[in-house]
């Protein structure tokens, strides 16, 4: 088992052939994640990239027998597009775009709350990477060979500092069973406290590292999670010891408005949780072996 | 975005809530015209800057006569006016609000922001109006009262009764005071707002039921949809270098240090910033050019960052994932063509075709130190400014 995508997840792509859908259907399809179509509405019954395009997810699910989908769609349709994935049946969505109103991401997860656990569907995302299992599917936007296979998990907020860790990680020859990005939005469809739970259950993780950075309370929920229910270690980065208070810095998710919500409160309750800390972001990689050394 | 104080009281009149009345003004002579407009025989003259905290920065000056509105005008516009928000730079004055005096008989404090744990709407209030939030968590912790609201089927009745008795407003009052409620709920759910604050929401002695201050936040991500929101955007009080890069598709915020930074990505960005503070320096902007650092975006970043005399070094940092280094190292070459660096400049590439972009810096003509990891990448910069 991996988490969340494995080698037999079918794949559709929503918003299929835009230009941001098509190019990364195609580097998709190159790492050998298996796509199995896509959805543009008033295209269906035509091909794109070789696969069959559909007008509505639903016939995509009957069709190919679809469980993973992932957005390119605009933001002002993503909402749409995410609860039509929902109401299809897809098991996995990710929602790579950047820019959905917090408003709309609250409606989806209102909308979602209308599904028991077991056909509810698991969203990751906004304003994310997406999700690589390496060597065996790649749902997202990463550039997969920097991911080298193993049995670390990753979880971070952060495209960008996500690929860092994994660089970090493949430079100590450390592997990774699933990476997972949830996005720097306020709202998000998975937090880490979701994910982190997922990994603790995968037989093929061994150690979570996870990448947080200043806002919201979701590091905090990740950590108080671990320390009651997990046995596997956790090794957390937060970023933003340097930012400014009340300013949004990029991510629009990340601005310190609360207590337990600047880099430094973060990493004090995290230790309290007997989470290990990578004290800065250039030894993530180094902190992460000798948690694995130890065990 | 944030939007004046005279604006969101406007907005909250539509949704039915009561202002005190009053006029926008943009000269003294207006003023005195807009006093006599106004009626009676006291007045307030508010200068509009987005910040809080105005009074305590001489930016709200109550007046006796439309001669003394005109005098007070005068005296706060184009002023700068500095508070505990705005930074040491202050804000300037462009716009006056001209506002009828109202008879306090009792301050209160509502406010309205996302509950990102519950991911609901977080309605808080408190009998402590007029200090700020933060000084009654931190004071009158006990007076705060708080209600979750469900956002598919929207504010109740009921909820807001509940505040309203919560906050000790007189039985004939309620039904006034649930409204007002209803309706700063209704303008914060109807227009994407991300925070709406009204501080202090008074009862007067006439027995009314008025918004005296209000501050607004809204979702950039949603202003596609709020042309009438989005047309309220003041842009003398937003920072200079904000609004480039915002118009040009980066995220930048400027920050006091000196060493500036070029980076793709809100989290590498931040984690650059902090590896610059722990080799000793100080960051002079947070910069991401967006995951992918498209050439044209890099030309930008570096026109953006030369444009604030502070920095003394510049620090670029791409992690290039589904772009290339070889592309980026080519725009990075490009960008020098077009703009003079006067700096010495640090620059690290990681990620796909990290060799090819090396080679590629390396045999162009740039003057440039490289840098491998991110720590290298921080000390470097550090031992650049200190030479």
């Amino acid at each position: 088992m991996t988490v969340l995508v494995d080698k037999n997840s079918k794949i559709i792509i929503q918003g299929f052939t835009g230009k941001m859908g098509s190019f990364h259907a195609d580097e998709m399809i190159k790492y050998g994640s298996n796509v199995v179509g896509g959805v543009t509405p008033g295209k269906g019954g035509s091909k794109h990239l070789d696969l069959p395009v559909f007008n509505t997810v639903k016939d995509a699910v009957n069709e190919t027998g679809a469980d993973a989908s992932i957005l390119f769609v605009p933001p002002a349709f993503a909402a749409d597009s995410a609860m039509e994935a929902a109401d299809a049946g897809i098991k996995i969505c990710v929602a790579i775009v950047d820019g959905i109103p917090s408003h709309d991401m609250i409606r989806i997860k209102r909308y979602m709350r209308r599904y028991t656990k077991s056909s509810k569907m698991t969203l990751v995302g906004p304003n994310c990477a997406g999700i690589i299992s390496p060597g065996k599917s790649m749902l997202g936007i990463m550039p997969g060979h920097i991911y080298k296979e193993g049995r670390v998990g990753i979880i971070s907020r952060s495209g960008t500092l996500g690929y860092e860790a994994a660089q970090q990680l493949k430079n100590l020859n450390i592997g990774i069973s699933t990476s997972v990005g949830i996005g720097g939005d306020p709202i998000n469809g998975s937090s880490f406290r979701d994910i982190i739970e997922k990994f603790e259950t995968d037989d093929e993780t061994d150690a979570i590292l996870m990448i947080g950075e200043i806002g919201g309370p979701q590091e905090v929920a990740a950590g108080e999670f671990a320390k009651e229910n997990m046995k596997k270690p956790v090794i957390a980065y937060i970023a933003g010891l340097t930012a400014p208070k009340g300013r949004v810095m990029g991510h629009a998710g990340a601005i310190v408005s609360a207590y337990g919500e600047s880099a430094i409160e973060k990493v004090e309750i995290l230790k309290e949780c007997g989470i290990t800390i990578s004290k800065n972001p250039s030894v993530m990689g180094d902190t992460v072996k000798s948690v694995l050394e130890k065990m | 975005m944030d939007i004046h104080e005279y604006q969101a009281k406007k907005i909250l009149s539509n949704f039915g809530v009561t202002i005190p009345r009053g006029g926008i003004v943009y000269s003294p002579e207006n003023a005195e015209n807009k006093a006599r407009e106004i009626g009676g025989s006291k007045w307030v003259v508010k200068a509009q800057i987005h910040s809080g905290a105005r009074g305590k920065a001489g930016g709200i000056i109550v007046c006796n006569t439309p001669l003394e509105v005109a005098q007070a005008t005068d005296k706060l516009l184009g002023k700068k006016l500095v508070t505990n928000q705005t930074g040491p730079e202050g804000k300037i004055v462009n716009r006056i609000y001209i506002e009828e005096a109202t008879d306090i008989e009792k301050e209160l404090y509502l406010g309205l922001v996302f509950d990102r744990s519950s991911e609901s709407i977080m309605v808080v209030a408190s009998t402590e109006g007029g200090m700020s939030v933060e000084e009654i968590s931190k004071e009158r912790p006990e007076t705060i009262i708080r209600s979750k609201i469900e956002v598919a089927v929207g504010m109740q009745n009921f909820q807001a009764r509940e505040l309203a008795f919560g906050l000790g407003v007189e039985p004939d009052l309620i039904r006034r005071a649930s409204d007002t409620i209803i309706g700063c709920y209704k303008a914060f759910s109807e227009l994407d707002a991300t925070m709406v604050e009204v501080n202090p929401l008074v009862i007067s002695k006439q027995k009314q039921i008025l918004a005296l201050d209000c501050k607004m936040s809204f979702d950039n991500n949603a202003m596609f949809r709020r042309s009438q929101v989005s047309e309220l955007r003041d842009k003398t009080q937003e920072d200079s270098k904000e609004i480039f890069a915002s118009d040009r598709g980066l995220n930048y915020v400027s920050l006091d240090g000196n060493i500036g930074n070029i980076i793709n990505g809100a989290g590498l960005a931040m984690a650059s910033m902090d590896m610059i503070k722990l080799a000793g320096g100080a960051p002079a902007n947070f910069l991401d050019v967006g995951g992918g650092a498209t050439p044209e975006k890099i030309v930008k970043a570096f026109k953006l960052v030369t444009m604030d005399e502070k920095v003394k070094v510049i620090l670029v940092n791409i992690f290039a994932g589904i772009n290339r280094c070889d592309w980026v190292a080519e725009g990075i070459v490009d960008a020098l063509k077009k703009i003079e660096i006067k700096v010495p400049l640090v620059i690290r590439l990681a990620g796909t075709n990290v060799e090819k972009g090396n080679q590629i810096l390396k045999e162009s003509k740039i003057n440039y130190i490289e840098a491998n990891t991110l720590e290298d990448a921080a000390n470097k910069a550090v031992a650049a400014l200190n030479k």
